[in-house]
């Protein structure tokens, strides 16, 4: 993990929610142009790293940095203008836009027409509309789902919808970006999809990946990093994760999580629904 | 081409008529590209066609005429407020008294032109609304619901507080010194004419704003911040930032209405901005369709003519005094409730069906 500069810094962030210590003291990097992996069983703190790049959540001890930069005080609309995107676990589609209209909102960071171009429709504002939907419908386009473009979101079979949201993650040119469980409520046919599609776009963007399909992350893992207990317990490829005794003993002795476990232990081949818990990240977020 | 914005038709999208080729086609598609000509080409329709209705009815027509465009001025900002950004407001009458009694204060004071006066009265609502919006923009659902309820109950009630009874004329109110009709127009023009010139041309003016608006950016970013707030802030949008300009908006435009009303009525008083006319005001915008601008349209006249009707003296003649006067609202919640149950999209949602239907007929017996 030395050779590329890394993007992403976490050093030491600690996160409590009352008495409970969901973060203690974690610290990796996010290298560029590769792809890292977080998994752990449930309840690890994989959410809580994913919503305090966020800034969802402040660490109440440790720091982040950003390209070199120390990431504070950040919120989440400043994401997007920093480079990094995220996909909520579940949709988070907005139902009441058509597709086209939903990626539109991803690129809102190349929009450029401000309040009184739109109120007297100034043509800036036209201009900057049609930009915005090319740039839309290139990336539609591109996950191969040009031809809903008009429809609503809630008239599309599921696997096609996640390509919609990340179609929006991605229509802001993100250098990181955050998928959170992209895999769920997929059938294997698409994990398959979508393990070429994550491979594919580590050449133009660093990707964190919060995944319950072992055989996923095996797949398109660079990098992986094990939480349990909110601590740091290994990372390394997948094959060292893998063989960890550590990791092992983490995942064999939760119980909630075994099948995860026996996908791990065996390298796993099948692929599981794991109900995620709670009400998604968003909801979590939301709570937050 | 429609005024419904949730969800605007894919202009690539649409079947190719015979219309496309020729002239015909280089104007539909001119139009179709340029926001800015399309909407002012439909507002001079618009200007051309009141002005023609206003001189062929009574002055009595015309006073309607100039009360429905006021309340098309407030409903049209509240259903962007709470069609598009999902935000309840059960206090829209408060900005129109704000409106109102801006007016007749800058009238009765400093006698400046109806334009500048009314230019006022927007200005004063939108520090309103900005002030209002900074409170809501933390509060959700029954939370904005409550507080915005207590706003429209409490404010028309301060005028009977001690301190400001001479200057807002307490219980009895301001009356406005009415703005006659430019000698220009003849000496015989009549008053209410003119009083709907005037309502109708901001109520052009505003349609033609928001109508702007939300086929801009802004249009997409209100939906998306009442759809999912979280995955809105994760594309970039600053939600609260949304939630304050929509809140300026719909305040300016109520505050608008206000003043129209207090010069149309030459009055600005408590009783004019009881909180019915918040309720009303919500219930307009949810009859024509939530989020649609030419639904507060069809609400707002819905809304003017009903208790026109209702208080016909030949119709309630023999109904008992108690139900008679009752008679407007009951008429309106049972127009409301019936519309809402054949279309939950409120009135332009049926106007659309009928459109599609119609559309149906004539391409299965062309082809
Ligand atoms: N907003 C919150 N408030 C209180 N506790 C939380 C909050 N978010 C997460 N937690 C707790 O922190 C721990 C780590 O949670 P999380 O990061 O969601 O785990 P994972 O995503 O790995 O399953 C859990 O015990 C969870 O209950
Ligand atoms: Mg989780």
């Amino acid at each position: 993990m030395t050779s590329p500069p890394a993007l992403l810094e976490l050093r030491d962030v600690t996160v409590r929610f009352g008495g409970l210590v969901a973060l203690d003291g974690v610290s990796f990097d996010v290298p560029q142009g590769r792809v890292t992996g977080v998994i752990g069983p449930n309840g690890a703190g994989k959410t809580t790293v994913f919503n305090v790049i966020c800034g969802f959540v402040r660490p109440d001890e440790g720091r982040l940095r950003w390209r070199g930069e120390p990431l504070t005080r950040h919120r989440p609309h400043d994401l997007t203008r920093l480079g990094i995107a995220r996909t909520l676990q579940g949709l988070g589609l907005f139902p009441g836009l058509t597709v086209v209209q939903n990626v539109m909102v991803g690129a809102e960071r190349h929009a450029r027409a401000g309040f009184l171009s739109a109120l007297f429709a100034l043509p800036r504002s036209d201009r900057d509309e049609a930009a915005l939907r090319d740039r839309a419908m290139r990336l539609l386009t591109e996950l191969g789902v040009a031809e809903v473009a008009g429809r609503f979101p809630g008239e599309l079979p599921y696997g096609v919808q996640k390509r919609v949201a990340l179609a929006r993650a991605l229509v802001a040119e993100p250098d990181l970006v955050l998928l959170d469980e992209p895999a769920a409520g997929l059938s294997a046919g698409e994990i398959d999809e979508l393990a070429a599609l994550i491979r594919g776009l580590r050449d133009e963007v660093s990707v964190v990946l919060v995944e319950h399909h072992m055989d996923l992350v095996m797949e398109v893992c660079d990098d992986v990093v094990v939480l349990d207990f909110g601590r740091l317990i290994a990372r390394g490829s997948p094959d060292d994760v893998r063989d960890d005794p550590l990791v092992v003993a983490a995942y064999l002795g939760d119980e909630v999580d075994d099948s995860a476990a026996d996908e791990l232990t065996e390298g796993g081949t099948e692929t599981h629904d794991q109900p995620s818990h709670g009400g998604g990240v968003g909801s979590e977020a939301r709570r937050a | 081409m429609n005024l419904q914005t949730t969800n605007p038709q894919p202009k690539n999208a649409r079947a190719h008529a015979p219309l496309d080729r020729g002239w015909a086609g280089v104007v539909l598609r001119m139009l179709r590209r340029h926001t800015l000509l399309r909407h002012t080409l439909l507002a001079v329709v618009a200007v051309v066609a009141l002005a023609y209705l206003t001189g062929a009815v009574s002055p009595y027509r015309d006073l309607q005429i100039a009360h429905m465009a006021y309340i098309v001025c407030a409903a049209a900002g509240l259903t962007v407020l709470t069609g598009l950004g999902g935000q309840i407001s059960l206090g829209h009458g408060a900005f129109m008294a704000i409106g109102a009694y801006t007016t007749a204060l800058v009238l009765n004071h400093w006698a400046w032109p109806l334009a500048a006066v009314l230019l006022a009265a927007v200005t004063v609502t939108a520090v309103a609304g900005f002030i209002v919006g900074v409170a809501a923009a933390r509060l959700h659902g029954p939370y904005l619901a409550g507080a915005t309820l207590a706003l429209a109950v409490g404010l028309p009630g301060l005028v009977s507080y001690e301190p400001v009874t001479g200057l807002l004329g307490g219980q009895n109110g301001l009356s406005v010194s009415p703005s006659p009709p430019p000698l220009a127009l003849g000496e015989t023009f009549p008053l209410e004419r003119w009083q709907a010139w005037i309502s109708c041309l901001c109520a052009v003016i505003v349609m033609w704003l928001l109508a702007n608006l939300t086929h801009s950016r802004l249009g997409r970013s209100l939906p998306a911040t009442r759809d999912d707030e979280i995955a809105a802030a994760l594309s970039g949008i600053r939600v609260a930032r949304v939630r304050i300009i929509t809140s300026v908006v719909a305040a300016a435009c109520a505050g608008l209405g206000g003043g129209l009303l207090a010069v149309v009525t030459t009055l600005a008083a408590p009783g004019a901005f009881p909180l019915t006319l918040s309720l009303q005001l919500v219930a307009a915008v949810v009859l024509g369709g939530l989020g649609s601008l030419a639904g507060a349209v069809w609400g707002s006249v819905v809304l003017v003519l009903v208790p026109n009707w209702a208080s016909d003296p030949d119709a309630s003649a023999h109904l008992p005094h108690n139900v008679a006067s009752n008679l407007p609202a009951l008429i309106f919640g049972t127009v409301l409730i019936v519309v809402t149950l054949l279309f939950p999209r409120g009135m332009q949602g049926g106007f659309r069906w009928v459109g599609r239907q119609v559309k149906r007929r004539l391409t299965e017996r062309t082809g």
